[in-house]
């Protein structure tokens, strides 16, 4: 089978729409853009391809990822969109990233207060601690 | 430097995993934290604060080593003496619609690495990325800590 424009495994774009958060973290449904050949429906591998994306992976993914996000809210309707937890992600990891500035910045001027004596003190005290 | 951690478990036993990788991180940055009070007696707060942030960055980057594309990213990033910067700003210009369809984009733009990586190696190696993340902020905290008591 010949497809239509050049697919290949390493580029392809997920757009899923619906991720049920009730329970076993499971996608209802993929939807693949309209471009691509295979029409991706639940349950279903993908067939005749090297690299097969199945949606027991995903599923797997995605909760992974969830369960590493702070949990702010459990909806009462239990669906939460795959944007919004992309959405959720961006905006933990950018905060993450303040973190360490604002950490960054601090231990700057707690250092400007240190002598080398304190230093070892605090290296010491905190590999025994870690 | 190597990881300690097994290679084979790593999506069943992501805490294992991590658990040789913090002690690592921990002494690296500590070392890292050392060496940069010894050296900048004289130099700014701001400049102190750039070298302790790259620290952090690069004591994630080892401790996680070369088995995962961000962190072969990150080191590639680190040696080049780059400029360490990450996209921190919202845009809010975007329409919703826009919005739903570049978020995997955005993402994309936040993990290093990101724009070679398809949306499911994007989705894993987000989910390393993230905990390395909160470990090492919680490693700096936990120095914080240390210092000021």
């Amino acid at each position: 089978m010949s497809y239509p424009h050049a697919f290949t495994p390493c580029r392809r774009r997920l757009s899923f729409e619906e991720i049920s958060t009730q329970g076993p973290l499971s996608i209802s449904y993929i939807a693949l853009p309209p471009s691509l050949p295979h029409h991706f429906e639940a349950g279903r591998k993908m067939s005749s391809r090297r690299s097969r994306i199945s949606e027991e992976e995903i599923n797997e993914l995605v909760s992974k990822l969830q369960s590493l996000l702070p949990e702010a809210r459990r909806r009462g309707s239990g669906r939460a969109s795959a944007s919004k937890l992309l959405k959720e992600t961006c905006n933990y990891i950018r905060k993450l990233n303040r973190e360490v500035d604002d950490l960054s910045n601090r231990l700057s001027a707690l250092m400007a207060t240190m002598d080398s004596d304190s230093a070892e003190a605090d290296i010491i005290r905190s590999l025994l601690r870690s | 430097m190597e990881s300690k951690s097994s290679t084979t478990g790593n999506r069943d036993n992501p805490n294992r995993n991590l658990h040789g990788s913090k002690t690592m991180m921990a002494s690296h940055f500590l070392r890292a934290l050392f060496r940069i009070q010894q050296t900048s007696t004289s130099s700014s707060s701001a400049g102190r604060s750039r070298r302790i942030r790259r620290a952090a960055y690069a004591s994630m980057a080892y401790s996680a080593g070369t088995r995962r594309a961000w962190s072969r990213a990150l080191l590639r990033k680190l040696r080049s003496r780059a400029r360490l910067r990450f996209p921190r700003r919202l845009s809010r210009a975007a329409t919703p619609q826009r919005r739903d369809m570049d978020q995997a984009q955005v993402l994309r733009k936040l993990v290093p690495g990101g724009p070679s990586m398809d949306d499911c190696k994007l989705l894993e190696e987000t989910a390393d990325y993230i905990r390395f993340l909160t470990t090492q902020v919680r490693l700096m905290q936990t120095v914080m800590d240390s210092i000021s008591s």
